[in-house]
């Protein structure tokens, strides 16, 4: 009854093409970013922005990455802790040839070195086709970690072997280092990736996103209607890296605050893979739930058990469930959350008169 | 630049041909770490074959046939007994995958049978960790019959030594080999699993049972598993270290093609053999420990020239 599009008629072409055609829908992302904007910063403490909120909007932008490539271009990818890495390291480097650059600047920036090591490691998706190609993409896993743990030069000849992140000031606020509120933090990192999930949406929608599902329907028959392999399969890697290695700049200069080599492992690479799968291939809001859901189901776990047992058991139970809940969730809905939030539409529209 | 060529087209073969000795060494070492990769490749062949599933917990099933074994050591449990008992396990293990995982996810794409085998491999990690406990253990090598010790040899002229642990896991291999082979092409089971690999519909309509089979190749692949695990175990520790080593398989899959057993094998050898050289000769040129990307850089080059791998069927595509 509320959630119902009746009566809403599109009379021209920009209303038919909005990114929310349906004005509840409009409406509700607009609450959302308000309750984000406004009331969160100000109600939520340090604990809750620290763990919880900015590491989700982190990883769901990573796993946005990671969606344009596996989800809309149909390339499965092992790389992203990699890549995320190129965006730290980037980063770091960046900031120390230029230290008075905007920092926010700066990490936008780094996202085009991720973008054009991306582009590199894409080449042989030309050749390459599904798992084989996943494989291919660990070459570039373990070739970027171990450069970053070899060359000294990538993280300043640190005796830690580690990023430390320098502290950044904007109008004299301390953005970046250990100066900074966790509040000026969260705020930074939201509406980076609110900015850039506004882009991906519409990249997915226009001719680039069009493209790429087209390829991941079927190549060839995508080649055969005029797509070229080329430019699509690679524009797909390039933008994927680049929203990876942005994501990646963010962990480690607004949340982390250091890192090594560690932070960007394999298992790094997986975790973002189980946030786009139990969100769902192919969907932006996917990516959002998928990640909230991953990252802080160990947390809640830990809440559960509490200090009933020890640190080292609770690790291993959630372990457990989190690689039972994964096997359960592909059972029960393989197309993640994204599908089910479509399915709750679809009642909702016809509730509480189904006939 | 012509240092770097000298270092990296001269030096090392002035170096081979020095010390010949230390070569043998080295291509032994390699033989023998590829043995073990292309055990655990051998595996995933397997079960790719018979049920297309690329089954991304092969590793940490070696991880965990090796713990179970060594746990149930611990417990005071004879050694004979306990690897009865941990072909039980793996027999249980592989009825519990098909009953809860692989029935429930019949006719679902690739890619989510990919990622629930990566749950698998979570659980598998937690499970094992939360019963036998995280810290890495010594295999009971001695206990279970397997020598230890090794044999030196005069090579020209200089010693080589081989641990007889590792001439009894690359006999042992090759019995495995050996046995699934006659398995394969000599029994009634052997030949239903063959008509599935070939073609999931046609085996159905003849009267062979998907879900059976499933059981039976998950649970050799189970034994290779703990074959491999008791092996790697006796060389190194257990631990769930050993994981991240056994994704080494994966290039060795890419060189020899998802599909075959041969192709294992021979790409498993080709895989270990290269990575030790690589890292012994050319390794020092670029900082050492080139050992974790060589062997996909090496997969990676092969399949520009040739995308579906050794021994791997022609792909051909229609739309």
């Amino acid at each position: 009854m509320l959630y119902r599009e009746t009566g809403q008629f599109k009379t021209n072409y920009s209303a038919d093409q909005a990114v929310f055609p349906i004005r509840q829908d409009l409406v509700g992302i607009w609450l959302i970013l308000a309750f984000m904007f406004l009331v969160v910063p100000f109600t939520f403490n340090d604990f809750w922005l620290n763990s919880i909120m900015i590491p989700t909007l982190i990883f769901a932008l990573a796993a946005i990455g990671l969606n344009i490539l596996t989800g809309y271009a149909g390339q499965l990818s092992l790389g992203t802790g990699g890549f995320m890495g190129c965006g730290a390291y980037a980063c770091l480097k960046l900031t120390t040839f230029f230290p008075d650059l905007n920092i926010i600047v700066v990490i936008l920036m780094s996202g085009f070195f991720a973008a054009a090591v991306g582009f590199i490691f894409g080449l042989p998706s030309l050749r390459i086709k599904g798992f084989y190609l996943a494989v291919a993409t660990l070459a570039s896993q373990f070739f970027l970690e171990w450069a970053f743990g070899r060359i000294a030069w990538l993280y300043n000849y640190a005796d830690s072997g580690a990023i430390e992140v320098p502290t950044r000031r904007i109008f004299d606020i301390a953005i970046t280092g250990p100066h900074a509120t966790s509040i000026t933090r969260y705020l930074v990192v939201l509406s980076i990736v609110v900015v850039l999930t506004w882009v991906a949406s519409n990249l997915v929608r226009g001719r680039f996103g069009r493209s790429w599902m087209a390829v991941r329907d079927m190549d060839i028959a995508a080649e055969l209607i005029g797509i070229r392999l080329l430019s699509t399969k690679l524009t797909a890697f390039s933008i994927s890296s680049y929203y990876c290695g942005v994501a990646g700049a963010m962990m480690v200069f607004l949340w982390l605050g250091a890192a090594e080599v560690e932070s960007f492992d394999i298992n790094h690479s997986f975790l973002v893979l189980f946030m786009v799968i139990i969100g769902g291939l192919g969907s932006l809001l996917g990516a959002f739930l998928g990640a909230a859901f991953i990252w802080n189901l160990p947390i809640l776990l830990r809440g559960a058990f509490g200090q009933s047992i020890d640190a080292a058991t609770v690790e291993h139970i959630s372990f457990m469930v989190v690689g039972g809940l994964i096997i359960f969730f592909l059972i029960v809905e393989p197309h993640g959350f994204a599908r089910m939030w479509q399915i709750a539409k679809e009642k909702l529209r016809l509730w509480p008169f189904p006939y | 630049m012509g240092e770097i060529l000298h270092g990296l087209f001269v030096n090392p073969f002035i170096e081979i041909a020095g010390a010949p000795d230390l070569f043998v060494q080295v291509l032994w070492e390699g033989f023998v770490s590829g043995t073990l990769y292309a055990l655990i490749a051998l595996g995933f062949v397997l079960i790719f074959k018979a049920s297309g599933v690329f089954n991304f917990a092969q590793g940490i099933m070696v991880v965990f046939g090796a713990l179970s074994l060594v746990g149930l050591f611990a417990a005071g449990v004879p050694a004979w007994l306990a690897l009865i008992l941990c072909i039980g396990i793996m027999f249980g293990l592989a009825w519990g995958v098909e009953r809860v995982v692989l029935r429930n996810l019949v006719n679902q794409e690739p890619i989510i049978l990919f990622m629930a085998t990566i749950g698998l491999n979570y659980f598998l990690i937690g499970f094992g960790e939360f019963i036998f406990g995280g810290e890495p253990k010594t295999m009971i090598t001695s206990e279970i019959g397997l020598p230890t010790g090794s044999f030196d040899f005069e090579v020209l002229g200089g010693l080589v030594s081989l641990q007889q642990i590792d001439v009894s896991a690359a006999v042992i291999a090759g019995l495995l080999v050996a046995g699934l082979a006659i398995f394969f092409n000599k029994t009634r089971i052997g030949r239903a699993l063959r008509a599935v690999a070939d073609d999931h519909q046609a085996a159905m309509s003849v009267g062979i049972t998907l879900q059976q089979i499933w059981v039976i190749v998950w649970f050799a692949a189970g034994i290779v598993a703990l074959t491999t695990g008791i092996m790697w175990g006796a060389r190194s520790d257990v631990s769930f270290a050993l994981s991240i080593v056994a994704l080494k398989a994966l290039p060795v899959l890419i060189l020899g093609g998802f599909t075959s057993v041969p192709g294992a094998i021979v790409g498993g050898l080709i895989i270990g053999i290269s990575e030790k050289l690589a890292e012994f000769y050319w390794g020092p040129l670029v900082g050492g420990s080139i050992e974790s990307w060589f062997p996909y850089f090496l997969a990676l080059i092969f399949l520009w020239f040739r995308p579906q791998g050794l021994f791997g069927e022609k792909i051909i595509e229609r739309v």
